[in-house]
């Protein structure tokens, strides 16, 4: 905020001129960085590839339309599955969450140590994508469900556990003041004026991440750990995209009903 | 009665906001402690139920030293100590039963006041206090459907159910309209008179002070430099107090041109919201 004076008038600018220069000259670089990067990508790719890509996608999308209705009856039991491996994995997740978010927030934690340990729980579990929890998971406790909502548990808990700890530290102070100016005990304080602050984000975080984990579990089925993906990556291999395209409005029916449980619970705890 | 003795507060930052304060305050008088933002009012009353811990000087309440207190014996000590606060501090989302029932958390375990199954004489008292405050038509109003009128007399009535042998009030009147600031002060002076309370207030307004208070006590710097009678204000004594001002015009026109400012300022300075 440099402030000089011309003809008896103070002029005031935003930015000294050489911090200005400075900043185009930053912006000047970003953009010789964006095309070296698209160089390099070029470089890389078999444009040949693309003249037909239009034909490519409207030929697969020919052989999807119309899907294979048939099927739909066989793929109910692993949609209900799937649901299940979402919901169950989610409460799981939270269950663990909950606590977690409760040690590792700034202005409730007992003790620094225990901060660290909770913030290093919360960083590993976000680290690693639900997929790949359910290939370590599926080689270690077998294929199926269960591995499936171990794998979706697992991921949450990172989720759940930041997004909570964050709404924690956010809270008002004033109301966690008064209720311990009253002579309550630490549990009773987080109950009475912690808790009833975060309920909202609490409610809103769970369903939240429980409608991501409906579409993450779609896939869990390609690495076996049960569910709708197992039916998907089988029609896939068997190039039966009418199935592929069956499994899709499924998955995308599904969706939209979970879209629609989310929005009515947040709603409902505000 | 409170008695503090050689209170001083030096915060991390090196700032110096008590320094050796003696005071003591008999059951039943209503103390006014006025001062400029940043004297060390807020500090003091928090010094005193320990949610500020005071770096030397003693706090005995009613003879018990309460100055070191950890644990159980902390929250036994604070149970005697109402806190009424400048922005309420309700618990928004809870209704105005369960704010007032919070008063009387130190007399109750954890599960039973997590099902909200307080004793039977405690949800009476409820009753019997939000009748006296007059808000027994909106027990089950969610705190923030108040107005901040209503508000602050839940935080009375929460103060009071922990049947307090004290009670501290920071800027109860702050956030709040001339007439609503009158009613609040009535209140709080008669429950005290009621219930034989000890009582400090922090107060910006002066005149509001002095029109209900037995005793004022001036801070300045975190230095007591006056405690005396509401009439013994005189500009002299205000100036010692705030500093070099026309204190001779009449406290009407203060009111008008002083006081949105002093709300802002002391707002912004305690962090809370104006």
């Amino acid at each position: 905020m440099p402030t000089t004076t011309e003809n008896n008038q103070p002029i005031w600018m935003r930015r000294t001129p050489a911090r200005q220069y400075a900043i185009w000259f930053m912006w000047f670089l970003g953009v010789m960085l964006f095309l070296l990067c698209f160089k390099v990508v070029s470089d890389n790719t078999i444009w040949e590839f693309l003249t037909d890509a239009h034909v490519q996608a409207a030929s697969l999308i020919g052989r999807m339309v119309p899907p294979d209705w048939s099927i739909t009856g066989s793929l109910m039991l692993p949609l209900w599955d799937t649901i299940n491996i979402a919901t169950v994995g989610t409460a799981l997740g939270v269950f663990i969450a909950f606590p977690l978010a409760f040690l590792a927030a700034r202005n409730t934690t007992p003790h620094p140590a225990l901060r660290a340990f909770a913030l290093s729980v919360i960083v590993s579990s976000r680290s690693i994508n639900a997929l790949i929890w359910a290939i370590l998971l599926v080689t270690m406790i077998g294929p199926g469900l269960l591995a499936g909502m171990i794998a979706i548990a697992l991921r949450s808990i990172g989720f759940v556990g930041k997004l909570l700890y964050e709404a924690i530290e956010e809270i008002q102070p004033t109301p966690v003041e008064a209720i311990t100016s009253t002579g309550a005990g630490r549990m009773q304080v987080l109950a009475f004026s912690v808790l009833p602050q975060i309920m909202p984000a609490f409610a809103g975080i769970t369903v939240y991440r429980w409608d991501i984990n409906i579409r993450e579990s779609t896939t869990l089925g390609l690495v076996g750990a049960g569910g709708i993906g197992l039916q998907m990556n089988a029609a896939i291999n068997n190039l039966a995209w009418a199935q592929v395209a069956t499994v899709f409005v499924l998955i995308f029916g599904t969706v939209i009903v979970s879209e629609w449980v989310s929005a009515k619970v947040r709603h409902a705890v505000i | 009665m409170l008695e503090l003795k050689g209170l001083a507060k030096r915060y991390a930052t090196g700032d110096l906001a008590l320094d050796n304060v003696d005071l003591i305050v008999p059951a039943g008088q209503v103390l006014a402690l006025i001062g400029p933002s940043g004297a060390g009012k807020s500090t003091l009353i928090r010094c005193v139920n320990r949610l500020v811990e005071p770096t030397s000087g003693t706090i005995k309440l009613d003879g018990d030293d309460i100055t070191k207190v950890r644990g159980n014996r902390l929250r036994q000590a604070r149970r005697q100590i109402g806190m009424i606060f400048q922005n309420y501090a309700l618990v928004e989302r809870l209704s105005v039963m369960e704010n007032v029932l919070s008063g009387r958390l130190a007399y109750v375990g954890f599960w039973r006041s997590y099902f909200r199954k307080f004793p039977q004489s405690d949800i009476a008292q409820a009753f019997k206090i939000l009748e006296r405050v007059g808000l027994e038509t909106m027990i089950d109003k969610r705190g923030d459907a108040l107005s901040g009128g209503q508000k602050q007399r839940v935080g009375i009535a929460r103060a009071l159910m922990q049947n307090p042998k004290l009670l501290l009030v920071d800027e109860p009147t702050a956030s709040l309209d001339p007439k609503t600031s009158r009613q609040i002060m009535r209140l709080i002076c008669e429950l005290c008179a009621e219930q034989n309370l000890a009582t400090i207030i922090n107060i910006h307004d002066v005149a509001l002070a002095q029109q209900f208070v037995h005793r004022v006590v001036g801070l300045r710097a975190g230095a007591i430099v006056y405690d005396g009678p509401p009439e013994g204000l005189t500009p002299e004594i205000l100036t010692t107090i705030y500093g070099e001002e026309d204190w001779t015009t009449t406290h009407k026109d203060n009111d008008e041109e002083d006081k949105p400012d002093n709300k802002g300022v002391e707002a912004a300075l305690l962090g809370g919201h104006p």
